[in-house]
């Protein structure tokens, strides 16, 4: 029997070149925030592995995540399916059904045992019959695909801290992925749905570096959640100077002044949507004249209304910051430094409700 | 005893479904569509703000990403007769057209190919064979000789690979699958090259949404000011920058749809001819309508009328009433749900209710209990009758009431094929009729994208209409639906409002009208009724069950949806 192919080795029967590779493998390291000479030895680390195997479950979920990662350009989702992962496991994009597709999940199990990584997209209900596949409640399914995995990385929200379907009342006791699984290490990328780019650069991070990113105290790689939205929106200057949109289409909305008062919630929100934007660096939220709804951020859903300012809502400091932005004052080092805060609160107050 | 086949996990699809087929030798007796996930989003919304329930609601579904959206604001609106500006309904117009043409693509290509396409069998192609039937089809660029032996040898380096990820067990080399090598090889290209086209043409949303999946919407009109003076540093998306974007990629969805997909859905159907002959439902179709050239307040101006059509005939359209309470019901006999007065009363949506009532089995489990509740999906029912909905629904609509671009792409398609219009009644035919209106809207956003351009150019660039914003402002009572046709069939969201709250939500879907289980009367919904009497070559590989459910494009997480108008949290559960 021929020895195992390489990703290298597979790459280039494929037709991808080193200087490609590179390229690509620069991209990721700038991204994370890796010194850019680490591209080379990221290169060589991904270009002799076999592809790793990525189990991915779908559970409460609306398959927005999915849509996401095929909305990524860095890498392409052609070039993760094909060169970069082995996707074993993927309801939407499988070919296999019923049997087939549950015989292809024990087959990775155990080809893989202790080195897969699982991928979960939406809640799981503590009501087990509320949810289930192929017989199996969502519960049953997780504990068991989890037992021998690697690590778990939570795509959205949902999974990550119960999303959606955990807004209240949480008609089915909906609970995160950490409310379960305790014993294996746990990478959140929040968002609803989380950037592409999160979703994939922290696969590639995993792949390239072989351990997972530095997480915040939300476990939220710091690499793509590490910055406020606010602190990074191009509307920031008119912010500071008190300059703020009243209705979708007055004249400051069209001149894109701060969005603040139309209930955007950038000021308590971390994400890379106003450096890195969506969709190929087209827009973001703010950008196309909407507030930022605070997607990346647990129990977003129940911290106030959408079209609240933060002084409004369940935000703690938030009604400093909007007694700031209302006198006009240019008040942006010590915004900076309440939204800086505001992030540990957050925290707590996820930790302590409930 | 006959054997009962069941697929669960229903794959390529949106959401968790299962489909148990009761087996009478070789073919399906009778076969149950069950949604077997549930997470109650319209008892989440209750108490909320009417204004930010589209936000939440949307979250129905991230594939149809912005049509729950859409049917949510309408919804407001509909309910205090609240007017949006005529460049707000054309952006509206834009994006639900762009929302088809992405789904139906992708549809295609990632959901529904690998029904008709042996992924191996592309191996065995000789590329230049491939390259001329490729140029014999179509005007895409992307037909030379090297090209599809690029392809091929990339599949074969990923072959030899030894994992195939997510093509891993599939039924290749199932007898079913009658392509050509060539066929094969050249679909397969194309499900690759369809993956970076939905990638930028998605980019449309994000111009006037900020992303996409899940873009931004208001009620009242839009939320993307146009912003024509701006410079690079400030402004919005929608400057003239974002305006010659949507161009291009108007540009680029009629490039794909007409050079690649319709030739490809017309190459493919043309050895599954048998497949225009079975999977038909129930022979009843309904629209709700969309795309309105006049407002949301003038149905006689969409594009596609509303009407229903009963036993296949064509000659005769009945209006459908959203509001009419005898019309449109909801049953829950065979799901799990129980209703005030009774197992097998209907409701109308606005007096919807449903309490969790789960009488299935404990997982885990091997066989759900049929004749009796087996399905988080609620049955609707148009006057007690079960109606298909989406695009045959529609094509026929259009069809009928003499539409002539859609009568002309209907005509030249089935005369190309040699087939005959009763052939549109089949799994084939569903799935054809889903291209041919793709083709049909691509078309039509070049007209919204100008009339947009028009206004603005005359001065016009009012997106929303601040007038009703206020809750104050408020009756202290209102209810309403909001109407729409998704991708996937009629739409519609029915909400009350009270005290500047939502005191009432229900969205009843498409694929709850596609996907529902049988009502009292033991009438089958359309998978169901679809698939009975398909015969299994091999029940271990039912690629037959795969083909039909994949040509209604299941969404299955819109499908599954609770409301509980008291807010009671009633949970009866009784586990078998």
């Amino acid at each position: 029997m021929p020895s195992e192919p390489t990703l290298g080795g597979l790459l280039h029967s494929q037709g991808v070149s080193r200087r490609a590779f590179l390229k690509f493998c620069s991209t990721t390291a700038s991204l994370m925030a890796l010194p850019a000479g680490i591209a080379p030895a990221m290169a060589e680390a991904l270009a002799s592995a076999r592809r790793p195997s990525v189990i991915w479950l779908s559970f409460q979920e609306c398959t927005g995540c999915t849509e996401a990662l095929t909305r990524s350009h860095a890498p392409t989702i052609e070039n993760l399916l094909f060169n970069f992962v082995s996707l074993d496991y993927h309801h939407t994009l499988q070919a296999a059904a019923g049997d087939a597709a549950e015989r292809a999940l024990e087959e990775a199990m155990h080809a893989n045992k202790g080195k897969y990584l699982v991928l979960v997209d939406g809640s799981i209900p503590l009501m087990e019959y509320c949810s289930t596949v192929a017989g199996h409640s969502n519960k049953e399914s997780l504990e068991h695909v989890c037992a021998d995995a690697a690590a778990v990385i939570n795509i959205g929200t949902c999974s990550a801290y119960g999303g959606i379907p955990m807004a209240k009342p949480n008609p089915t006791n909906a609970v995160a992925t950490g409310d379960i699984i305790k014993d294996k290490p746990i990478v959140n990328v929040p968002g609803c749905p989380p950037m592409p780019l999160a979703i994939t650069g922290v696969i590639a991070q995993y792949l390239t570096m072989g351990k997972l990113p530095e997480l915040d105290h939300l476990g939220r790689p710091v690499a793509f959640f590490g910055e406020n939205i606010h602190d990074r929106c191009y509307r920031r200057p008119f912010y500071d100077r008190g300059e703020f949109a009243e209705t979708f289409d007055d004249e400051g909305a069209r001149k894109g002044w701060c969005l603040y008062k139309l209930g955007c919630k950038a000021p308590i929100a971390y994400n890379a949507c106003a450096h890195v934007k969506w969709n190929n660096g087209v827009s973001f939220p703010i950008q196309s004249g909407h507030g930022c709804i605070g997607c990346s951020e647990p129990r977003f859903w129940d911290m106030g209304g959408v079209y609240d300012s933060v002084a409004k809502g369940n935000f703690g400091d938030g009604a400093k910051l909007g007694a700031a932005a209302i006198a006009g004052a240019a008040a942006g080092a010590s915004a900076a430094y309440l939204a800086r805060r505001k992030k540990t609160e957050i925290a707590e107050g996820a930790h302590g409700d409930e | 005893m006959s054997a009962r086949v069941v697929v669960d996990p229903i794959t390529r699809i949106e959401g968790h479904l299962r489909i148990e087929a009761q087996m009478n030798g070789g073919k399906i007796d009778q076969a149950y569509s069950s949604g077997t996930s549930v997470r109650g989003l319209e008892t989440i919304v209750q108490g909320r703000d009417p204004r930010e329930v589209w936000a939440f609601v949307q979250r129905i579904c991230g594939v149809c990403t912005l049509v729950h959206g859409i049917a949510g604001v309408r919804a407001v609106e509909d309910a205090l007769d609240y007017k949006i500006p005529p460049n707000a309904e054309l952006i509206r117009n834009l994006m639900i057209g762009a929302q088809y043409v992405h789904d139906h693509v992708m549809h295609f290509y990632h959901l529904h190919a690998l029904d008709w396409v042996d992924l191996l069998g592309a191996l065995d192609a000789d590329p230049k064979k491939a390259s001329e039937l490729a140029q014999s089809i179509g005007t895409y660029a992307k037909t030379s000789p090297g090209y599809f032996a690029d392809v091929q040898k990339r599949l074969k380096g990923f072959v030899e690979g030894g994992q195939l990820g997510i093509f891993a067990n599939g039924y290749w080399g199932h007898p079913a699958y009658k392509l050509p090598p060539e066929a094969n090889l050249m679909a397969v290209a194309h499900y690759l090259d369809a993956l970076a086209w939905q990638r930028d043409v998605a980019e449309l949303h994000a111009v006037f949404g900020g992303k996409n999946p899940h873009p931004n919407l208001c009620v009242g009109g839009m939320p993307c000011a146009i912003s024509l003076d701006s410079g690079k540093q400030a402004g919005t998306a929608l400057d003239v920058v974002g305006l010659e974007r949507v161009r291009n990629i108007i540009e680029k969805m009629q490039d794909f749809v007409h050079q690649v997909y319709v030739p490809d859905t017309i190459a493919i159907a043309g050895f599954y001819k048998d497949w225009f002959q079975q999977g038909e439902g129930v022979g009843n179709f309904m629209t709700y309508g969309d795309f309105p050239a006049k407002g949301y307040g003038d149905p006689d101006s969409y594009m596609v009328p509303a009407g229903v059509i009963l036993n296949r005939d064509l000659s005769h359209i009945e209006p459908v009433d959203l509001d009419a309470e005898a019309e449109i019901q909801e049953f829950v006999a065979h799901a799990w749900y129980d209703y005030k007065a009774g197992k097998d009363a209907g409701l109308h949506p606005y007096q919807g209710e449903t309490t969790f009532a789960y009488t299935g089995p404990e997982p885990p489990y091997k066989q759900l209990d049929v004749e009796n509740q087996y399905s988080w999906l609620k049955t609707p029912r148009w006057k007690g009758k079960p109606m298909e909905v989406g695009p045959l629904a529609r094509m026929l609509m259009l069809y009928t009431t003499g539409n002539e671009k859609a009568k002309t792409l209907v005509d030249s398609t089935l005369q190309q094929l040699d087939l005959p219009v009763e052939a549109l009644y089949s799994t084939m035919g569903r799935t054809a009729a889903r291209t041919l209106e793709t083709a049909l809207i691509v078309d039509e956003l070049q007209g919204w994208y100008d009339n947009l351009v028009a206004n603005i150019r005359a001065g016009d660039v009012k997106t929303f209409n601040e007038a009703l914003w206020n809750p104050e402002t408020w009756p202290k009572k209102a209810q309403g639906v909001g109407r729409m046709e998704a991708p996937r069939g009629a739409l519609g969201h029915w909400i009350v409002i009270e005290n500047g709250k939502t005191a009432n939500y229900q969205a009843v879907v498409p694929s709850t009208w596609n996907a529902g289980p049988r009502d009292a009367q033991d009438q089958e919904g359309p998978y169901e009724a679809a698939l009975a009497g398909h015969a299994l070559h091999d029940a271990q590989q039912p690629i037959e069950i795969l083909r039909t459910v994949h040509s209604f494009d299941p969404c299955i997480a819109c499908a599954v949806h609770v409301t509980d108008p008291e807010g009671e949290e009633v949970l009866d559960v009784k586990v078998r």
